[in-house]
């Protein structure tokens, strides 16, 4: 296995919090990579840093083998670097369908593209149709974003991130507030998808986590303090002792 | 095709009303309101174009009178120098000025944009604001071209086919430049451009996200509103033949603002029926009393604050509350 993303040695501070602290952890080609952690563990900040929203302060991040630690956020875009938001993240003025098909558009390399009417593009609509049958939204394609559940915009996440094929998926905890039915949907969704991509899955749901990652790493104080299999990460010591004992 | 909305048909009627009443006007003897027509659709080419910014793009352009002024000069000023320095003919030919026009105001929005564009919210507005009055004072201290007194445009474009000393053809240009404009812009706000435009107003951090340089794509958009905006300022030194710094006021910037507001951001229709609800109740309240300021801004402040969506959302709601 080769590693599609490499980060050696991050680090990252708000003023006297550190975020990450001399982080280090790979994904593999093809596998689902989950990190586990408290709140304000540094999650967040470690996927905005993956996605070029922040900058790290030292350390380095590699994209299949080339350095992206300072490039541009919609530059990695490009490069098959695909995000989800923990706060969702949509556009919530437009229809479903409009959010979605912006998604594949900007897959299609620039839209410097001035006359035909967007909304008219075949190859647009029906991909974005796809993804929200996929996601099973296909009926609330026509709604505006707005009027929809918050289950149904963390599923609008996912297709979203599915739109672009990127080869690597970072998902910042697509199950944040959904109710028991709703954690369970999305298990289902992700699991389907697990193998096609990489995928970084940051969840606080340890039920998801234990069933989908084929490896965890546990994020204390922005420093990963233990990663290994799922059965590694339950019988391990350190991580009972610092997080899973705590719930 | 689909069946036509409420606010279609709204585009369609005053459109219309547009193109005929105005002529018939003065074919029966009442100029002044042809005369009042061409201002405001003058004025609509260059509401359109905002819209485009501050409607689809959520850029608060506080600036875009500079535009129409530099529009005007890019006339003004080759005109003058036809007159008093036998420059030649071509200095008075629409089809120099013209393009001369949208050329200066497309490099202007360019360079002043790649910094404006930049900043954020209220910064944007301010650093806009000041591009616009930093114009103002440049053309304030340039003696030559009459400074704060302004300049007389003595001849009007010359072009193939038009006569703009005729007064309807004048308002045709005004007219059909006004429709083209509405057609270009909601053209663009369709496509897959318009699409990103309007993505990143509605969630900058999702489309960076996606991959789009919303920097470069706004950039793109603030260059062909200035642009238009040079156009519609060429025909405005064209109707009033006087043109002056007093053009590019940030008070004229914040009258565009407005109206796009008023009419409706975010429409075909609103940006021009805010031009003319803005320029008919000017006209009616001022020849009423010279103390027509206070009532006119009240009344412009009621419809911002009570009518979401300006009065193309007003018009267009049916009984039920929803449009
Ligand atoms: N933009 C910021 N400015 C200041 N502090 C921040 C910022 N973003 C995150 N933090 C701090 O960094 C720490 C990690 O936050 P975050 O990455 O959101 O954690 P998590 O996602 O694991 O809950 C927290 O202490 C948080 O308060
Ligand atoms: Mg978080």
């Amino acid at each position: 296995m080769s590693a599609v993303l490499k980060i050696r040695s991050l680090n990252k501070s708000f003023g006297g919090i550190k975020a990450t602290d001399d982080l280090t952890l790979s994904v593999e080609q093809g596998e689902l990579h989950a990190i586990i952690g408290p709140n304000g563990a540094g999650k967040t900040t470690l996927i905005s840093q993956l996605s070029g929203m922040q900058t790290p302060d030292s350390g380095a991040i590699r994209f299949r083998g080339r350095d992206i630690t300072r490039m541009a956020a919609h530059k990695r875009a490009h490069l098959g670097i695909t995000r989800s938001f923990q706060i969702t993240s949509l556009i919530m003025q437009m229809s479903v369908l409009d959010n979605i098909a912006l998604a594949v558009q900007a897959g299609e390399g620039h839209s410097f593209r001035f006359v035909r009417a967007a909304r008219r593009v075949a190859a647009l609509r029906d991909r974005a149709m796809a993804l929200l049958e996929r996601v099973g939204l296909a009926d609330k394609a026509d709604f505006p974003t707005v009027a929809l559940s918050h289950g149904e915009h963390r599923h609008m996440e996912i297709a979203i991130a599915l739109a672009s094929n990127a080869e690597l998926m970072l998902l910042d905890e697509p199950m944040a507030g959904l109710g028991t039915e709703e954690s369970a949907q999305m298990v289902e969704l992700l699991r389907g998808i697990k193998g096609q991509q990489s995928i970084l899955l940051i969840e606080h749901d340890m039920d998801a986590v234990f069933a989908l990652a084929d490896r965890i790493s546990v994020l204390v104080y922005g420093h990963i303090i233990a990663t290994g299999t799922p059965g590694e990460i339950r019988s391990n010591e350190a991580v009972q002792h610092a997080y899973l004992g705590e719930e | 095709m689909t069946k036509m909305t409420r606010r279609g048909w709204i585009t369609v009627i005053v459109m219309a009303l547009l193109a005929v009443l105005p002529p018939v006007f003065y074919l029966t003897g009442h100029a002044f309101y042809l005369d009042l027509a061409t201002r405001l659709s003058i004025l609509g080419i260059a509401t359109v174009s905002l819209n485009l910014v501050l409607g689809y793009g959520g850029m608060v352009s506080f600036g875009h009178a500079a535009f129409v002024g530099l529009g005007a000069y890019a006339v003004g000023i080759p005109a003058y120098h036809w007159l008093y320095y036998s420059t030649g003919d071509w200095a008075v030919s629409g089809l120099a000025q013209i393009p001369l026009a949208v050329g200066i105001t497309a490099l202007f929005a360019l360079l002043t944009g790649l910094v404006c564009l930049r900043t954020r919210g209220v910064y944007f507005i301010m650093i806009t604001m000041a591009f616009a009055q930093m114009v103002y004072y440049l053309i304030v201290s340039i003696e030559e071209y009459g400074g704060d007194d302004g300049l007389v445009i003595d001849t009007r474009s010359e072009l193939p086919l038009i006569n703009l000393d005729d007064p309807l053809h004048l308002y045709g240009l005004a007219y059909v430049s006004l429709v083209v404009a509405m057609l270009l812009v909601r053209m663009i706000v369709n496509s897959r451009f318009g699409m990103v435009l309007q993505g990143a107003k509605g969630n900058e951090e999702r489309m960076i996200t996606l991959g789009f340089n919303v920097y470069a794509y706004r950039l793109v958009a603030y260059v062909i509103s200035g642009a238009m905006c040079g156009y519609a300022g060429a025909l405005l030194g064209n109707f009033t033949t006087f043109i002056s710094p007093e053009m590019m006021d940030w008070s004229r910037s914040g009258e565009l603002m407005f109206m796009v507001i008023l009419g409706g951001t975010a429409t075909t229709i609103g940006p021009v029926l805010g031009a003319v609800v803005f320029i008919v109740i000017e006209e009616v309240l001022s020849s009423f009393t010279i103390y027509w300021h206070l009532p006119f801004g009240l009344m412009l402040m009621a419809v911002v604050l009570f009518a979401r969506g300006g009065l193309t959302g007003l018009l267009s709601r049916t009984k039920g509350g929803k449009e």
